[in-house]
């Protein structure tokens, strides 16, 4: 009966608590770069899905000449780069969501975050070959 | 203390403000909503749409690594994609990203705090299905014509 305060007193301080950054430990960082990484995305999904309409039956020549081209190159990369971090952040959700067991939710965002990683490298190394 | 069952159930003990401990309840799943509704369904599509569309990233990996490759590879891509599946797979994407984009930008204006109230909510719903498949037609006109 001493104090009910005092068993629900911790030593942190409240800004400890804050920068302790919750029951996710990760604050807020996460939920904000998806949201950055959507906003980048939009003017580049545009871009990449009209690019793509306007490739439609192009020949191997033309396609490599568009993906070669600086501009072109550039904001593939910068689309590569954004979309698999993209991406590897939304499926973490999903799995954080869904899985109930530590482990299984551990190996799966570790998992995706592989794949993402790789295929980006990937997918980047395409287009420097073709425009370097 | 038991050994937790469920992992989410540690993310069910927050702290108040004060620093005392509180029980959260546990977040609804799938099967407490009416699917009919435009709230929950235009929802979770949004989630499905993200996932049917990361499938399809794989499609543009291919296509620039088979770019990379040489010619071979790349017809081997063209002959896939311009195939009777192909095109079928390509089609759904395209209304699969743009809903997700569509429906992203009713999330960041959500975030920014506006259009929360139901009649708003369910308006830029309606515009999201609309936009989607007016946008899906517009990429397929401009693609029928760059290949014709």
């Amino acid at each position: 009966m001493a104090n009910d305060h005092a068993a629900n007193t911790m030593l942190r301080s409240p800004l400890g608590r804050v920068r302790g950054l919750g029951s996710a430990k990760g604050g807020t960082h996460h939920w904000w770069l998806q949201r950055l990484t959507s906003i980048a995305l939009l003017p580049l999904t545009i871009w990449f899905a009209f690019s793509a309409a306007l490739l439609a039956g192009a020949s191997y020549e033309d396609t490599v000449a568009w993906i070669g081209r600086p501009w072109n190159a550039v904001l593939l990369l910068a689309t590569i780069a954004l979309v698999f971090h993209h991406i590897a952040s939304g499926i973490q959700v999903i799995v954080e969501d869904y899985a109930n067991q530590e482990w299984t939710k551990m190996s799966s965002i570790l998992a995706v975050k592989a794949i993402c990683a790789l295929l980006a490298i990937a997918s980047a190394l395409a287009v420097l070959r073709i425009a370097v | 203390m038991s050994i937790m069952k469920d992992s989410r159930e540690a993310t069910m003990i927050g702290r108040r403000t004060d620093g005392s401990t509180i029980r959260r309840p546990l977040s609804p799943h799938l099967q407490v909503y009416d699917m009919l509704q435009m709230s929950s369904a235009l929802s979770i599509s949004g989630r499905i749409t993200g996932v049917i569309w990361s499938l399809g990233v794989l499609l543009m990996v291919w296509w620039l690594l088979a770019a990379a490759a040489g010619p071979e590879a790349f017809t081997r891509v063209q002959w896939f994609l311009s195939s009777w599946l192909g095109l079928l797979i390509l089609f759904g994407m395209t209304g699969a990203a743009w809903f997700h984009t569509i429906n992203g930008i009713r999330h960041l204006a959500w975030d920014a705090g506006y259009g929360f109230d139901i009649p708003s909510m369910y308006r830029s719903g309606w515009a999201a299905l609309i936009a989607t498949g007016v946008l899906t037609v517009v990429t397929w006109i401009v693609a029928i014509i760059a290949w014709a």
